[in-house]
């Protein structure tokens, strides 16, 4: 089932939690919903589901209009951060509750539930109460419940936010291998760039209330569309220049931009991620920066290492690899020199990468 | 939680930076006020109404007709004002909770006027709106219907003086639940009547039933305002309360204890459904978390 959302918009008072957002999720895909907090994307999924209403705008199941349809007739599976069981339930109850509700036979709810509860691997947990589970088996049971009516699509709220790193990253793949099987539309909301990049097909990475890109993961990581989206996805250097006459001047780069060829200087920005900088000993190419070690952190399988640049006066983050941080041998102080493989400069209204 | 033992045998304390003797005085003042106050009154009650004997005691309560119908009003009475204020109290609580809307901080504060109103004033509010010459007073008599001086004012009186209770009990409890489980609820596709009675009640119920046993007992010993609107008519209108005052200004002080004495005994019985109720939930609780704590990590 497809999602169609058109021209929505939904104010808070004077706040604008979504502003004339337009987007297609096509039928059977797992897409994610990325922001920092504020940026409208749980309001939009709470829009979708029906628990809220667009002040303008037209949100389209397949081909039905279900604007104005309540919660209850939409048809969705929803899954809250804070798992929302019923806790005078059991579990049991719980996964049962939606077909209760429809007054489904009493036999066919007891397959059901069974079925279920062996999808999300809870065999023989079906007595005990909320309180009485961990916090996965308490999400897993949340989904069983949102799964068991046979939902049109599955909304889910930031729904491993809560869960500590190594329960969190079982249930990524776990979600991930539950789509594959079931291959229902999926839409879900996360803050967590590397959740939405593991489990999605489709990222969409929303700011104040606004699309700041829709791609795969892969596009959205190699050709972010804003310097919002690059700074978002994960640990930049930033360097303030201009461009001028088709070249930018970047901090201490200078990169062929081809995009503006005036004369007149205008105002840009480059970013250049940790793992796309080399440190070496001597300089490979013109481009190479002096630089002094002032940090460095080896953090697991990478190390990060912090460089003074010389004449510039800023420092960069660089990633290491293992094997190259070995080669290296880095010592505090020692001088280095830094060499760009690639960057992005943005200007307003203009980007380019080379 | 740290327990110090304190230096007297058997005085123990929580925060052990104050000195012995100030434990000692406010152990002992505590005791001393509660002592006098309410242990030795509710004992001379006992006594008052026992002391000419037990045949005297039911002779009291079961032989005069008059008794008896202030017993039968007010158990009548104080279950329909807490029916009510159930109902009431439940709604305003849901209002309050799960909308925003303009006038609701006002609305919160209007809940707790009963409480900061004398209990006569508001019965002197009810007799000037239905009285005889009050402004409803002759519309409603035309309908057919008497509330002052009559049963229905006392169930008004008792009603309005009662109200807070559940209401209060109940909306920080629902303010604490959130609105989770209901969304899921409507997300799962029930009605607005299977939401109801299938998630929020069953949530809410301990605190209600905290609610109406407060408001239980506070509506069977309503005196004041329920003084001002019943006209205190003997048969017809007084209450077990109203009772109590009238056979005392009679000098009939052995009928006028037995009733106090019945009024202290439902007391009573209310403050130990709701210790054992207490009681139930924290071992309820306590037996869950020690369940809880077997589980395999």
């Amino acid at each position: 089932m497809s999602i169609s959302i058109r021209h929505v918009t939904k104010k808070f008072g004077q706040f604008t939690a979504l502003n004339d957002i337009s987007l297609e999720v096509p039928s059977g895909c797992l897409l994610a919903l990325l922001g920092p907090s504020g940026s409208g994307k749980t309001s939009l999924l709470r829009i979708i589901s029906g628990l809220e209403y667009a002040d303008h705008g037209a949100i389209l199941f397949q081909d039905e209009d279900v604007t104005k349809q309540a919660a209850r007739d939409r048809g969705v599976g929803f899954v809250f951060q804070h798992y929302a069981l019923f806790r005078h339930m059991t579990v049991f109850e719980n996964v049962a509750f939606g077909m209760r509700v429809r007054k489904m036979p009493r036999s066919e709810v007891q397959d059901r539930v069974q079925e279920l509860l062996g999808l999300v691997r809870l065999e023989g947990l079906g007595h005990r109460y909320p309180s009485e589970l961990s916090g996965g088996q308490r999400q897993r049971v949340a989904l069983a419940r949102a799964l068991a009516v046979r939902p049109r699509m599955l909304l889910l709220d930031e729904p491993f936010g809560a869960l500590d790193a190594k329960v969190r990253q079982e249930l990524r793949n776990w979600l991930r291998r539950l789509h594959e099987e079931m291959h229902v539309t999926t839409v879900f909301v996360t803050h967590d760039q590397e959740e939405a990049f593991e489990v999605a097909d489709q990222v969409v990475v929303m700011r104040q209330g606004n699309i700041e890109q829709v791609g795969t993961p892969q596009e959205v990581f190699d050709r972010p569309a804003t310097p919002f989206v690059m700074d978002f996805l994960g640990n930049v250097n930033v360097f303030h220049g201009r461009v001028q006459a088709g070249q930018a001047h970047v901090g201490p780069f200078t990169l062929a931009f081809a995009d503006y060829q005036h004369d007149e200087p205008r105002h840009a920005t480059a970013y250049v991620r940790p793992h796309e900088l080399e440190i070496e000993r001597t300089p490979s190419t013109t481009a190479s920066l002096a630089g002094r070690v002032v940090q460095i952190n080896p953090h697991g399988a990478v190390s990060k290492v912090r460089v003074l640049l010389d004449g510039y006066g800023a420092e960069v983050t660089v990633d290491l690899v293992r094997e190259k941080s070995q080669q290296l041998q880095l010592c505090l102080n020692d001088n280095v020199f830094v060499t760009p493989s690639t960057a992005r400069v943005f200007m307003p209204d203009v980007d380019y990468a080379i | 939680m740290q327990v110090k033992q304190g230096h007297g045998p058997g005085i123990s304390t929580l925060t052990p930076q104050e000195p012995f003797w100030l434990r000692c005085v406010l152990i002992s003042l505590s005791f001393l006020v509660v002592g006098s106050l309410i242990l030795v009154p509710i004992i001379y009650v006992f006594y008052q109404a026992i002391a000419p004997g037990i045949g005297t005691f039911f002779h009291n309560l079961l032989m005069d007709r008059d008794t008896r119908h202030a017993v039968w009003l007010t158990l009548t009475v104080a279950p329909l004002a807490v029916l009510f204020n159930t109902l009431f109290g439940i709604a305003a609580a849901w209002t309050i909770t799960k909308f925003r809307f303009p006038g609701r901080t006002l609305l919160m504060s209007l809940l707790d006027m009963p409480f900061a109103i004398s209990p006569v004033v508001a019965g002197l509010m009810f007799v000037l709106l239905f009285g005889m010459q009050g402004y409803l007073g002759p519309a409603v008599r035309e309908w057919g219907i008497r509330i002052i001086f009559a049963w229905p004012g006392l169930v008004l009186a008792t009603t309005f003086v009662t109200m807070p209770f559940i209401a209060r009990e109940l909306i920080p409890l629902m303010q604490t639940l959130g609105s989770d489980e209901e969304l899921a609820a409507v997300s799962l596709g029930a009605n607005p009547w299977q939401l109801f009675w299938r998630v929020t009640l069953p949530n809410i119920r301990w605190g209600l039933l905290f609610g109406i046993i407060q408001c239980h007992a506070r509506a069977i010993g309503e005196f004041g305002a329920v003084y001002v609107v019943s006209g205190h008519i003997a048969g017809e209108t007084d209450t077990m309360p109203l009772r109590v005052e009238k056979l005392f200004q009679e000098y009939n002080n052995p009928a006028s204890f037995a009733v106090a004495l019945l009024l202290t005994l439902i007391a009573l019985a209310t403050l130990i459904a709701k210790l054992v109720l207490e009681h139930w939930l924290t071992t309820q609780e306590a037996a869950r978390r020690a369940e809880i704590e077997e589980l395999p990590a």
